[in-house]
């Protein structure tokens, strides 16, 4: 008995000691990004290398603005074009389709998540960009076609199997009751989603299109492949953009060899993690909430 | 009532066109990814490293890469698999209070959606600190915090389907948290484990930003724990980026080898987690 118990104890101690390792890796990421970037917050001040738009490493002068604005843009472009794409069809697939052909898709859009990165990317440089560039010269805007708006479709395809899967299993939670009550007015399906389903899923739809934000905001390799990459603040759609993680894939190289830059980098992943960190918390609270109460 | 019915026949409409839309869209990359890369895809493309002057269009294939990413996803599964199982295990109740555990699993859903450039910095730095080079080490180290919380949270989600009266009858004959742990709850939840496994494998093999600066890339296959180490994503991404066509063919090949793994992985996982859940008690 002596024996089990000192197994047991043993075991249990190696067990919780596991859990706090893994939280401890949480904030040892955090720590260090955040006492890397300490040498260029001292130099210059937060708000500055915010807003400032010249990026001259070799001069000492870090300006993010361009490279935020890149981000942002990149990602908004995304999020239009996925948003109502997906929304419409986890509803066709929650209320319309049949479960057979839901499990089916449903298959079909896990496997598709698991693509790597570097594929979607090459699949933008072989069919998207000159896509765009075709785009771009009937607009009357020539353009190589790395570009802003490359980067965006390329994005809005890579987010569309998280959107689809988190809404659809939002809506699935919904019990049936809710939708019977509706239907038994005499109702269409549209206005039973419209009035029930939407509704009630208001929270769970916000979740995934968070969770689709966080994947576009810090993906790197495709985006980095059809971008572009040139730090000025874009003008229209079919001017290249240049987004942080993109800047930190690139210029690792140099990071070594220029005073501060490796603090400035450090400082673009920084930014990527606590955004990327805070929208994702926020979702999965928002989903904690939901999987408790069955559904809001 | 006739404008309703229209209102529904227009949104049933728009919904079709978008579900087709998302299936083409997606079911258009791999076609690209086949189309493309299969006609470059030669044997020698799997049996032969780089040779001189591959990169301008000669001789040689990727079995650097090919052998580099498979070193680097299987030991990082390995890696943290041994980390992952104590955790998933530790998120029961038996171990944990119910307010550290869901705490746990928030931070593994946060560090879940953390940009994988985010671990590669991370990784670049703590291993400038310590003065080590791009290497295997360095790129297997990356890639088990990446995989970490993948596994961990699947693995999770299998556990906490096991019924409670399960584990209460063995609790009932007087065994130890560990002994129904290892013996009622790892049986049952096995089949999940594995699949949680091949989920993480499938997504650390394909992903490039983390070892882009931890493992390093080379023409050789690494023969110890410091050398560097090419991979498949890499391979595509540097190979793509070069303006000689021959080469930019062999990226595509690279994806297309890439695309298979990681296919291959994805059924293999869902038809073993099929096939072994026949024996589990629900």
């Amino acid at each position: 008995m002596k024996v089990r118990r000192f197994k047991d104890s043993l075991a249990t101690t190696f067990i919780r000691a596991s859990l706090v390792f893994v939280n401890a890796i949480a904030f040892v990421i955090a720590i260090t990004l955040f006492m890397k970037t300490r040498p260029i917050l001292a130099k210059t001040t937060l708000s500055h290398l915010l807003s400032s738009t010249s990026w001259h490493p070799l001069r000492g002068d870090f300006g993010f603005f361009p490279f935020i604005i890149g981000t942002l843009e990149v990602t908004a472009i995304a999020m239009i074009l996925s948003i109502p794409v997906c929304l419409l069809s986890a509803i066709y697939l929650s209320e319309y389709a049949h479960g057979r052909f839901r499990g089916f898709v449903r298959l079909v859009v896990d496997i598709l998540a698991g693509i790597p990165s570097v594929i979607y990317g090459l699949c933008g440089v072989i069919a998207i960009v000159p896509l765009v560039r075709i785009l771009g010269q009937a607009l009357g805007s020539p353009t190589t076609g790395y570009s802003l708006l490359a980067g965006g479709i390329i994005l809005a395809i890579m987010v569309s199997p998280v959107i689809t899967s988190v809404a659809l299993e939002v809506f699935r939670t919904i019990p049936r009751a809710a939708r019977e009550n509706s239907l038994a007015l005499g109702i269409t399906t549209w206005e039973m989603v419209k009035h029930v389903i939407l509704r009630s899923s208001l929270h769970g739809i916000i979740a995934a299109i968070v969770l689709g934000f966080a994947r576009a905001f810090g993906e790197t390799m495709a985006v980095l492949m059809v971008v572009g990459n040139v730090p000025k603040v874009p003008l229209s759609l079919f001017d290249p953009a240049y987004p942080l993680p993109a800047l930190i894939a690139n210029n690792y190289g140099e990071m070594m060899s220029i005073p501060l830059y490796d603090s400035a980098l450090m400082f673009a992943a920084l930014i990527l993690m606590v955004v990327v960190g805070g929208f994702s918390l926020g979702a999965h609270l928002i989903l904690l909430k939901i999987e408790r109460r069955g559904y809001v | 009532m006739r404008s309703r019915r229209l209102e529904e026949q227009i949104f049933k409409g728009l919904m079709i066109a978008s579900l087709t839309l998302v299936l083409v869209v997606l079911a258009g990359i791999i076609f690209i990814t086949i189309y493309k890369g299969a006609p470059a895809l030669t044997l020698s493309m799997l049996t032969e490293t780089p040779k001189g002057g591959y990169y301008l269009g000669k001789e040689g294939g990727i079995a650097n890469a090919i052998v580099g990413s498979l070193y680097l996803g299987l030991g990082a599964s390995f890696c943290a698999l041994l980390l992952s199982v104590p955790v998933a295990f530790g998120l029961q109740k038996e171990y944990t209070g119910w307010r550290f555990a869901s705490f746990t699993k928030l931070v593994l859903d946060v560090l879940w959606g953390i940009p994988s450039i985010v671990y590669g910095a991370f990784g670049f730095v703590v291993m400038a600190y310590f003065g080590l080079r791009a290497s295997l080490l360095g790129g297997i180290i990356v890639l088990t915090l990446l995989m970490l919380p993948i596994m961990v949270r699947s693995m999770e989600e299998v556990i906490r389907t096991i019924p409670l009266e399960l584990k209460e009858v063995s609790y009932a004959l007087g065994t130890t948290r560990i002994e129904t742990t290892m013996a009622v709850v790892l049986r049952q939840a096995l089949p999940g484990m594995v699949t949680a496994v091949l989920l993480a494998f499938g997504r650390g093999i394909g992903d490039a930003a983390s070892i882009l600066f931890t493992a390093g890339y080379t023409d050789y296959i690494p023969r110890s724990l410091f050398d560097p180490v090419a991979s498949l994503p890499l391979a595509v991404f540097f190979q793509i980026g070069t303006p000689i066509p021959e080469v930019q063919e062999r990226a595509y090949a690279s994806a297309l080898i890439l695309l298979l793994i990681v296919f291959v992985v994805s059924i293999v996982s869902r038809i073993l987690s099929h096939r072994f859940s026949k024996h589990i008690v629900r």
